[in-house]
């Protein structure tokens, strides 16, 4: 979706203003590390993935997500997913007060502290194994597609219509726009090169390029 | 954080109080509910607090540094390269390695959200998951990099990699001049997290103050 999350190339957000590394904390605030914990933790269920929780953060209304900080976009983002889940009820959600346990087969899935550090070891790799080759290989000339779908997307609007090189090709993954929906599919994913002048224009210094990772429903020959 | 249930006295954003409020009735409902477990949470924290951080960045690139043999590893494999020394797992499924050399400067942004790599560098500073870092980072490098102190000469390619896809991109420093010798463990010292997102480069040696 054309949402606000969609940031390269805004103008007029002003500076960065980074803190210096060694004075800067890993949470700010108490509550940023309860919405850090409580996210990680409630996907364990099963009931969303990583591209429904992004697409669940991106849905937010543009003003909303922009003037939110990190952690609050997070938060809005995980009471929609245990919402839309039904995990939750609106009422629930409002009161604080539960109505009832979750399904027993649900609360068994629940993360244990004795857990995580092996979960997180392992991960959740996303390579998958297609049946179809890949149509492009090294050095290709391809243009990202013109498409602007309603529905989460990885294919961002600065490339959209633009020329660029296939640098390196990844491998099928999970494919974003599907997994979103709930459909774990593989397509070929690429690492694209762009060149500057290619993306914003003669103005931009010619040895520059931006490398985005597309796959292949985001591509054409060019 | 601790005041509740004062007025609102603006407009645009929510009291923090209101928002502490708000964070821990979700936790009590879930952990009510049988959906989350609080002790789970507090490792969670835990892990990303004092764990797992750029220091494990900085042990690799020391690595590359001072093994060429590990470095075309890291280069042509990184996953694996980087599981040797024991960082695996969650963001970090799928890594790549980029280069820094006297005419190549890569730049790490996701414009998306802030996809980063958790194993090696931690969680990401605010900065790197603010608007303005990912609005700026793929259209004007140049300008980004000079609001981080960092100047490159005109010559130098700057590629910069927006983490659209599961993939997660370490920025590979140049080595400082003047640590011909220098142990892993001294290279370390030098490597911070931002010159593995490519903001900066690694410390010049003078700047540790070591007596080597």
């Amino acid at each position: 979706m054309n949402g606000a999350h969609d940031l390269g190339g805004m103008h007029g957000l002003g500076p960065i203003n980074p803190e210096p590394e060694a004075e800067e904390p890993v949470f700010h605030a108490d509550w940023e590390k309860r919405v850090f914990g409580l996210t990680l933790a409630a996907a364990f269920p099963g009931k969303w993935n990583i591209d429904m929780s992004r697409y669940a953060r991106e849905r937010q209304h543009p003003i909303d997500y922009l003037r939110h900080t990190y952690y609050e976009n997070w938060l809005a983002g995980l009471e929609k997913l245990l919402v839309e889940a039904e995990l939750v009820n609106p009422e629930e959600l409002k009161t604080g007060k539960a109505a009832g346990p979750a399904d027993e087969p649900i609360q068994q899935r629940a993360l244990k502290a004795e857990e995580v550090a092996e979960t997180i070891a392992k991960g959740s790799p996303v390579a998958m194994t297609i049946s179809t080759l890949p149509r492009f290989k090294s050095g290709d000339s391809v243009r990202a597609v013109n498409r602007h779908p309603t529905g989460h997307t990885r294919e961002p609007r600065y490339v959209r219509g633009r020329v660029g090189v296939i640098h390196e090709y990844h491998g099928a993954h999970v494919f974003p726009d599907r997994n979103a929906e709930g459909s774990k599919e593989g397509r070929h994913l690429y690492s694209v090169r762009f060149s500057a002048k290619a993306l914003w224009g003669e103005s931009a210094p010619g040895r520059n390029a931006v490398y985005v990772d597309l796959w292949e429903d985001y591509l054409e020959a060019a | 954080m601790s005041e509740h249930h004062h007025s609102h006295d603006h407009d645009h954003t929510e009291p923090p109080s209101d928002l502490v409020l708000r964070v821990q009735a979700l936790e009590s409902l879930l952990i009510e509910k049988g959906l989350v477990d609080s002790a789970a949470i507090d490792v969670l924290i835990d892990t990303y607090e004092t764990k797992v951080g750029p220091r494990n960045g900085a042990n690799v690139v020391a690595r590359a540094w001072g093994d060429s043999e590990f470095k075309q590893w890291l280069l042509r494999d990184a996953t694996a390269a980087i599981a040797s020394l024991g960082y695996t797992g969650r963001q970090g499924e799928h890594m790549k390695v980029v280069e820094n050399t006297p005419t190549v400067h890569n730049l790490v942004v996701c414009t998306l959200c802030s996809c980063y790599p958790w194993p090696v560098l931690g969680l990401p500073p605010v900065w790197y998951k603010s608007a303005p870092y990912r609005a700026r980072a793929v259209a004007d490098p140049r300008g980004v990099l000079e609001e981080f102190g960092t100047e490159l000469t005109d010559h130098v390619e700057i590629r910069v990699w927006d983490s659209t896809s599961e993939m997660r991109y370490l920025v590979l420093p140049e080595r400082p001049e003047g640590t011909v010798g220098w142990s892993e463990a001294d290279l370390t010292e030098l490597v911070t997290r931002n010159a593995m997102i490519g903001v900066e480069k690694a410390k010049p040696p003078l700047n540790i103050g070591r007596s080597k």
